[in-house]
């Protein structure tokens, strides 16, 4: 375990170098909060302890360590690219992993409604694997990751505008139980 | 088969009752070899009148009384040609009752001085078996002659497709192209708000009557396809939670998997013959087309192996070759191959991307999505050339042809509600018109005529 986490900051050291200097994602505003995009996800609480605690390793610590938005990537159009922003998010990610090693997650993959349902079903795939297969490079045990693609049938931002297609064109990890 | 046999009681029947010789009027079509629509002009519409079909005696059924079937059946006959967008039609509303004999001997004279220039006259009878026979007589008004008729023979739950059946009749004979009203649809019925769409499994009769849902919606269902002799579906659901592609069995309401597999399978298609099921599978995330034997024992066979997404695909009628999109040149666009993957060639050029090919059963065109901004529908040749685009909306997408390959539906999206609802066009990009469904639907998939 301690291991483990030292070899992850070494890591994460080094990947931060070299990802330093890359370009950032042209997303105007931030995506809403997790709630709403995470299907079948209940929150884990302890039921020993006082309302709003938070179980470690739970899906609730785990947004809670990652940060605002740090259970997902974004993706241009047509793309599928992990690129600096999404490296550091996943590093975050992979930290938390780190922490508890017999937690498994799901990657799941999306696309914007502009795209046919059958292309976007393979596109979401595609990101949900780039995500799993960075996740895998910095340490990860494959093992643990999960994919599944939604397409474009589970947006997050509803509207029909670039901003919200910039917004679904995700992939999010989940925590599995 | 014994449904709508024209059988030889009812053929006798016919003889006795009218004295004539009866015919089944399946004039096949002139064959065309000529690639280029049949310019259908909409200015020109041609004018049926179309009588309560006449009841002598009218009993009950567990369908109604067989007087009131007469004047439903003649809506639906009126109804199906209108809606083909070739003929203005008279429905029995507004038209006179015509009694018995009337119906193998028209007043030509009353009709001529009506602007009509085709009539459409009929019986429903009940028999001892509690069936109905229903006969179907289509005049020229202007010639005062019989221009075809028909008999059918059906159970009284039944009575639509008798409906189908003339008008399919009468819109062959007098279009030359072949029926396409007897037929069925397959497609995803939605509900719900945009970001937790309910997608149940529902299917329909061509012009949207005897709605059925086959799944609950508790998982999410997609891309359904009717197997060519409507007994199956192919459909993606999430039910394990995944994205499999499941074969359902509509009389026994099972369901299994068309191939065992950990990784995603979605955009399954029969084969024109129903032996062979085309699918596509991501490994990895990359996708590719594979085929597999339709019996539940083969072995899949991977068609495509480019880096990137080769998905969907749609045979030709002949089972020769397979029409699929790719992205292998940086973009989604059109390829064509053989049937073993041999061959495969891009045949969409004109800008933009293009998306869900889908051969019409004529074998003459490709019909497809095209996305350069906005989503429209349109067709091209096998070659690729001839490209035209027939709708003109924010969102039209995954077109499914009617078993004529005349007319296509497929479904448009709202911008901003993501609200879905399912249209028809024909060949010329006239005649939009919506599909009436009970909720939101998507996803059409239209069947073959049934026998």
């Amino acid at each position: 375990m301690k291991k483990n986490t030292i070899k992850m900051a070494a890591l994460l050291l080094v990947s931060t170098a070299f990802v330093a200097g890359c370009g950032t994602k042209k997303v105007d505003t931030l995506p809403p909060a997790a709630e709403g995009t995470d299907y079948g996800q209940t929150p884990t609480m302890d039921p020993n302890s006082g309302a709003g605690q938070i179980m470690p390793g739970s899906q609730e610590d785990f947004l809670q360590q990652v940060g605002q938005y740090g259970d997902r990537i974004l993706f241009e159009t047509d793309r599928f690219n992990i690129d600096a922003e999404d490296q550091a998010t996943l590093q975050r990610q992979a930290q938390w992993l780190a922490q508890y090693p017999g937690t498994r997650i799901t990657v799941e993959g999306h696309a914007d409604e502009r795209g046919t349902r059958d292309y976007n079903l393979a596109l979401g795939e595609r990101r949900a694997n780039s995500a799993k297969n960075f996740l895998v490079s910095i340490g990860v045990d494959a093992g643990r990751i999960q994919t599944v693609s939604y397409g474009k049938e589970r947006p997050s931002a509803l509207g029909s505008d670039e901003q919200a297609w910039a917004q679904n064109r995700r992939a999010v990890t989940v925590t599995v139980r | 088969m014994p449904l709508f046999a024209f059988n030889r009681k009812l053929a006798s029947f016919l003889l006795l009752f009218l004295g004539a010789q009866a015919a089944i009027a399946q004039t096949p079509p002139p064959a065309t070899d000529e690639p280029e629509l049949v310019e259908f002009d909409t200015a020109k519409t041609r004018s049926i009148a179309i009588p309560a079909l006449v009841a002598p005696s009218p009993v009950d059924t567990p369908a109604g009384n067989s007087g009131a079937l007469g004047r439903q059946i003649a809506e639906v006959i009126s109804s199906n040609l209108r809606a083909s967008g070739v003929f203005e039609t008279q429905g029995p509303n507004g038209l006179r009752m015509i009694g018995l004999p009337e119906v193998t001997a028209p007043q030509f004279g009353y009709w001529k001085a009506r602007p009509v220039e085709q009539l459409v006259q009929g019986f429903v009878r009940v028999g001892g078996d509690g069936n109905l026979t229903v006969g179907c007589y289509l005049y020229d008004v202007g010639f005062g002659s019989e221009t075809t008729r028909l008999g059918f023979n059906v159970p009284p739950r039944e009575w639509r497709r008798a409906a189908h059946k003339c008008a399919d009749a009468i819109y062959a004979r007098l279009t030359g192209e072949l029926p396409f009203f007897d037929s069925r649809i397959a497609y995803i019925a939605e509900s719900g708000p945009k970001n937790k769409r309910i997608k149940r499994l529902a299917i329909m009769d061509s012009d949207g009557a005897n709605h059925r849902f086959i799944t609950n919606g508790q998982s999410t269902a997609l891309t359904p396809r009717f197997s060519p002799n409507y007994k199956s579906i192919l459909y993606l659901s999430y039910v394990d939670g995944n994205p499999r592609i499941y074969v359902y069995d509509i009389d026994a309401g099972r369901q299994r998997l068309i191939t065992q597999s950990n990784s995603p399978t979605f955009a399954p298609r029969w084969s024109p013959d129903g032996q062979t099921i085309l699918y596509s599978m991501a490994v990895s995330g990359n996708t590719d087309v594979y085929k597999i034997s339709a019996s539940g024992n083969g072995t899949p066979v991977k068609l495509t192996s480019s880096p990137g997404i080769d998905v969907g695909g749609s045979f030709s009628p002949d089972g020769r070759q397979i029409v699929f999109e790719s992205d292998r040149s940086g973009s989604q666009q059109i390829y064509v191959m053989n049937a073993d993957g041999s061959n495969q060639r891009r045949i969409s050029f004109g800008g933009g991307r293009y998306a869900t090919p889908e051969w019409s059963p004529r074998a003459d065109l490709i019909a497809f999505t095209r996305i350069a901004g906005d989503f429209r529908v349109g067709t091209m040749r096998p070659d690729g050339s001839g490209e035209r685009l027939l709708t003109n909306s924010w969102q039209d997408e995954a077109p499914t042809w009617a078993p004529n390959g005349r007319v296509i539906q497929f479904f448009r999206t709202a911008k901003g509600s993501g609200k879905t609802s399912i249209w028809q066009v024909d060949l010329t990009g006239s005649n939009e018109r919506r599909l009436p469904t009970p909720i939101d639907g998507s996803d059409p998939a239209w069947g073959p005529v049934l026998p």
